[in-house]
């Protein structure tokens, strides 16, 4: 369960930081009147904090999901993952549609409008491609004798990929609805487009991450820093 | 003032239902009065804080009950209250927590001369399986388990050989030796719980798991699951004799080895806890 | 760090949401049905939660009448006792408790209470209520289903939740189950962000943190935590899905069930408990906080008194919030897990006792000097105080590692949670309905109904779960329809026939509430604006009860803290949140 207390611990320091910023130290009733304080956490429009909460919740799925692996890793018909090659195409094509979006959030500051389209074209685009890329690997995985309930490697990479996948699809659906402003201009779209651009930058980090405990580097990488430490 | 009366009479009630009611522990048989100890210091911490607070809320009630012309007395807090209640709290809980963990600590600590004995649970009865003239216990895995061989012990295994297996009937133990009990469940969660013994723990399947005592009173105790098994789960009973050592000898003495177990010739499934049909028990 | 001007006309900024109107809702459909208005999902959410609740209850009765009269009853066979607990723990923790206090009172209350229109996202929170009704339906089927409900207890453990040996393992039961919890949590998460996000943008001008009702923060902190512990459930239900249904072994070893080796292997149950607590144990203070929040505001009003010690207040909510997510593992003492595990945990779990227990004297200091109004709210929180009291040091024996080991699973560990979590936060439920239906509807509950309700409610759980305590003593476990027993005296057999009258008469004073409720709406006293006299914003709004859009033209501007009761000096008993009234020109201010 490491993974997701180091993932709840973060969160927690954030909202402590945040509540003490916020004054929870004072004395209300000594303080009456009226306030000039800002109400929101950094003055910050309601979409963002909105996304910044479902990130939260999203990324605790996918570390309980890493926790789950760790743990299971733990006993014995455990053995490495053999990923078929085609997952590292796909990686390339979710960091590509992660830059695609960034230039589109550019764009869009630049108020430069076909620029803003095409980019969010081709962001959408190679995430499909990347879902594609998933789907090759699934049944290569498949014809290769690492079915879903073959080993406990490959029911994690399936059950993990598949909520990965699930998630990804909610993100085309939003950035569909966000293409369909555009028509409005470039400013109309630009907040919407920055948030799904988050959003892509998280789907890409999870799925780094993820790919890191599937693959055992991470586990490997903290026997490698507890040595150093000890 | 009904209020506040009933609130005094809840505090005299449980107080009262405590010390005289006839429901308690069972008599202990095993070493593990330290838990009755540290259960009962925690009786008088917690029966004296819930006493203390609901009295205060009656007289509170009682004092404080609307009258016309009270004004609420102002006061948004106090410091030094809160401090002072924080402190007193953080002492009565270490005086429980503190005893909690040493007991814990010899809990989980097994004595070197402890004999290893195992139980095997399943679906829904128990059996056992005490080390024969070698003192040690064979391996097992429950692919071996078939029905010449209901524990899954591993026939290649020289240690098994001698193992006693007792596979439906009671277990014995003799009186005043540490046993460390070793738990295995060939299907699903079980729990091997003896009331007048104190200690239990779960059995995992795919695991082998343990805790350790030293029967101190001879006779029969029952044999309860306690972790949820499935529909037989509260018929799933057994009986523990403990035995003044020749007793023990002599019963030991009848029971078959894991070699002596006639292969090919069906093993009779002696089961002492009542036949569960299923649909109705 | 504060930043106050005592000059209301300036320096105000603007409120971050942009004031604009709600969507509209004229027709039948769109008020009632796919209404976007967090006050109608509100009342949608506790009615379905209340509904459910009701079977759970009609559960509980029966398994209550087994056990007190064994073998009276031939229909309840030991599947269906186990299918009853099952769906009676089930409902009672997470569709009714969960679902009432987030999406009911949640809902209600957060808009009003913070000064906002309506939630943030309000097409998500319908759609929040939606997909929790689906789940309640599709929980409701498995009674339908062939084979009936799962009977796997609560807590689902693998293996056998996904086997033969226990009632819908291998039928339709425990799949429903699964299916229902993970769209419960899909529902819960629409529904959380929305309140979550509420409370921390569209808190109107003036509205700080340490301004708002320890009911939101309650609220707020319970979506927060509940935002993160609910997704442990959700991959152990898919997990277990995958098991159950496609052949993976997340959780399942090799093993053999009734002769026959199955093809599973090398799966760990530990891991499910691990995943199911790291739920299970925050969802208990999902269920507490909320009611900490609500009960203390009850208290305040009711007593004519700020709450003592605020701050105390909302930084024990904080810290017992952060703390509960190390403390899970107090449920997996005796599991089979490395024993070293018991002293971190033990230690974990009495420490956030100092905070729960600063809570509960704070409550009682807040009545001390008080001008204590016996009305059914204040009855209901004193309830509320010694069943949580109870309850909460009973905690202290599980939690404690040693002494949980020949407790767990007993009946003591029963009698344990109903007190805590299941009798005390229902009282807290019953104390805010009496406190806010009259904003809810206008109309006051009939007072002398409710007194009825309360005594029988009061007494009456007390007396079914302060003895079971000592049933557990005994040694009788939980989870058993037949408790004879070696070690059973005959006498263990009365009380439990007496806990059985007992709860059946608790039982037939739910449906006097039920008749209060509709009596009241129809015939009902007229409450008028502020019956309790209360200072929070909820009440302040220009019409009781408040319409859409909660507050006329301009939103409210909030000039103090919730709790400015009978302040020296001060012109009446109570000044509302909304009101500038001006400290300096009373005398005698502290
Ligand atoms: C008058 C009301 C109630 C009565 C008489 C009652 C009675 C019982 C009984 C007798 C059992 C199980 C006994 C056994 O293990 O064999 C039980 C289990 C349970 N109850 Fe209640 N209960 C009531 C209300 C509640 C409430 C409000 C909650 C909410 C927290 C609740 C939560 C549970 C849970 C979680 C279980 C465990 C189910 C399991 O073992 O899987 N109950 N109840
Ligand atoms: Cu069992
Ligand atoms: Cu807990």
């Amino acid at each position: 369960m490491s993974i997701v207390l180091g993932f709840v611990a973060l969160v927690a320091v954030i909202a402590l930081t945040w509540l003490w910023r916020q004054g929870v130290a004072e004395r209300p009733w000594l303080e009456t009147g009226a306030v000039t304080r800002s109400p929101s956490p950094g003055g910050q429009p309601t979409g963002r904090t909105g996304l910044g909460v479902f990130l939260i919740v999203a990324g605790g799925l996918f570390a309980l999901a890493g926790s789950a692996v760790t743990m299971r890793m733990g006993y014995a018909d455990w053995f490495e993952m053999r990923l078929p090659r085609v997952v590292w195409a796909g990686t390339a094509l979710l960091a590509l549609s992660s830059l695609a979006l960034q230039a589109a959030v550019f764009a869009a500051r630049r108020g430069d409008g076909p620029g803003l389209a095409s980019w969010i074209g081709a962001g959408a685009a190679s995430m499909a491609a990347f879902l594609l890329a998933q789907g090759l690997a699934w049944a290569r995985m498949a014809e290769t004798g690492q079915g879903l309930a073959a080993t406990p490697g490959a029911s994690f990479f399936y059950l993990i990929s598949g909520l990965h996948g699930l998630h990804i699809l909610g993100g085309l659906v939003a950035l569909a609805r966000v293409a369909t402003r555009l028509r409005r201009g470039p400013g109309a779209a630009a907040p919407a487009v920055a948030l799904c651009t988050i959003y892509w930058h998280f789907l890409l980090i999870v799925w780094i991450a993820m790919l890191a405990i599937l693959t055992g580097w991470a586990s490997d990488a903290a026997a490698l820093c507890r040595a150093i430490l000890s | 003032m009904i209020v506040a009366a009933c609130l005094v009479l809840i505090v005299l009630f449980s107080v009262a239902f405590h010390l005289v009611s006839p429901w308690w522990w069972t008599p202990i048989a095993s070493n593990w009065g330290y838990i009755d100890t540290t259960l009962v210091i925690t009786f008088w911490i917690t029966g004296a804080v819930f006493t203390a607070v609901v009295l205060f809320m009656a007289w509170c009630v009682f004092r404080y009950r609307h009258k016309p012309g009270r004004v609420a007395h102002y006061e948004p807090e106090s410091k030094r209250l809160e401090i002072w209640l924080t402190a007193l709290t953080a002492l009565g809980v270490a005086a429980m927590l503190a005893p909690g963990l040493v007991v814990w600590n010899r809990f989980i600590t097994v004595p070197d001369d402890a004999t290893e004995i195992e139980v095997v649970a399943q679906q829904w009865f128990w059996s056992y399986r005490l080390p024969g003239a070698d003192g040690q216990l064979g391996s097992s895995d429950v692919t071996w388990i078939s029905a010449d061989n209901p524990l899954g012990l591993n026939p290649h295994d020289r240690f098994g050989a001698d193992d006693v297996v007792i596979d439906g009937g009671d277990l014995h133990l003799p009186i005043g030796k540490p046993v460390k009990v070793l738990l295995r469940s060939v299907d699903v969660l079980h729990d091997f719980y003896v009331p007048e013994f104190r200690a239990k723990m779960d059995m995992v399947p795919g695991m082998v798991t343990y805790f350790w005592f030293t029967p101190t009173r001879t006779g029969e105790f029952e044999v309860l699951c306690a972790e949820l098994c499935g529909t037989g789960h509260g018929y799933m009973r057994g009986y523990v004799l403990i035995d003044e050592e020749a007793e023990y000898e002599a019963w030991l003495g009848e029971q078959l080895t894991f070699a002596g177990l006639p292969a090919g010739k069906e093993v009779q499934v002696a089961n002492t806890a009542e036949p569960i049909g299923g649909s109705d028990p | 760090m504060s930043s106050v001007s005592e000059d209301p006309d300036t320096g105000i900024p603007p409120a971050e949401v942009p004031d604009l109107p709600p969507p509209h809702a004229h027709g039948f459909w769109s008020r009632w049905v796919f209404s976007q208005d967090a006050k109608y999902i509100a009342l949608q959410y506790s009615g379905t939660a209340i509904a459910i609740g009701l079977v759970a209850l009609v559960l509980s009765w029966l398994i209550r009448m087994q056990l007190g009269f064994p073998g009276v009853f031939d229909f309840i066979s030991a599947e269906a006792y186990y299918q009853f607990i099952t769906m009676h723990g089930m409902i009672m923790v997470v569709y009714l408790l969960t679902a009432i206090f987030l999406g009911g009172f949640g809902n209600y209350l957060i808009p009003l209470m913070v000064g906002a229109r309506d939630m943030v996202f309000p097409f998500v929170n319908m759609l929040s209520f939606w997909v929790y009704f689906l789940a309640v339906v599709v929980l409701a089927a498995s009674f339908f289903a062939p084979g009936g409900p799962t009977g796997a207890g609560w807590t689902l453990y693998p293996p056998q939740a996904i086997l033969s040996g226990t009632p819908g393992g291998t039928q339709w039961g425990i799949v429903l189950m699964l299916v229902s919890l993970i769209l419960f949590i899909i529902g819960f998460t629409m529904g959380g962000l929305n309140y979550a996000v509420t409370v921390l943008q569209a808190r109107t001008r003036g509205m700080t943190l340490m301004r708002m009702p320890l009911t939101i923060w309650g609220i707020f902190t319970a979506t927060v935590m509940a935002l993160l512990a609910f997704p442990a459930l959700f991959v152990a239900s898919v997990m277990m899905l995958f098991d159950r249904l496609l052949g993976t072994s997340f959780f399942m070893p090799a093993l053999v069930e009734m002769g026959e080796q199955l093809s599973y292997g090398g799966g760990s149950p530990i891991v499910f408990q691990h995943l199911f607590w790291f739920f299970g144990h925050p969802e208990v203070y999902i269920v507490a906080l909320p009611a900490f929040g609500i009960v203390s505001d009850l208290i305040a009003v009711h007593a004519r008194k700020n709450i003592f010690g605020y701050r105390m207040m909302v930084w024990a909510i904080v810290i017992i919030g952060a703390l509960s997510f190390i403390v899970w593992a107090h449920h997996m003492y005796v599991s089979g897990m490395h024993p070293y595990f018991g002293f971190f945990f033990a230690t974990t779990t009495l420490i956030i006792a100092v905070p729960t227990a600063l809570k509960v004297y704070n409550w009682i200091l807040t009545l001390w000097r008080g001008d204590i109004h016996l009305t059914l709210p204040m009855l209901f929180a004193l309830g509320f105080i010694v069943t949580f009291l109870n309850g909460g040091l009973t905690g202290l024996f599980l939690g404690n590692v040693v002494v949980d080991v020949p407790l767990s699973d007993t009946m003591f560990v029963v009698a344990h949670f109903h007190m805590v979590m299941g009798v005390a936060p229902i009282m807290v439920i019953y104390g805010a309905i009496y406190h806010w239906f009259p904003l809810i509807s206008g109309r006051m509950l009939s007072h002398r109904l409710g007194l009825i309700h309360f005594w029988v409610t009061f007494i009456g759980a007390y007396a079914i779960f302060f003895p079971m305590h000592y049933v557990g003593l005994v040694g009788v476990p939980r989870r058993y329809p037949d408790i004879s027993a070696s070690f059973v005296p005959d006498s263990v057999a009365t009380l439990n026939a007496f806990i059985t009258v007992a709860a059946l008469t608790v039982g037939a004073a739910q449906m006097l509430f039920l008749f209060n409720v509709a009596w009241s709406l129809a015939r009902g006293r007229k409450a008028g604006h502020n019956p309790w006299r209360a200072a929070s914003l909820e009440w302040q709004t220009p019409e009781v009860p408040p319409r859409h859009g909660n507050w006329g033209d301009e939103l409210p501007v909030v000039y103090r803290w919730a709790y400015d009761y009978s302040v020296p000096g001060a012109p009446r008993d109570y000044i509302a949140q909304d009101d500038p009234g001006h400290r300096a020109s009373w005398s005698h201010v502290p």
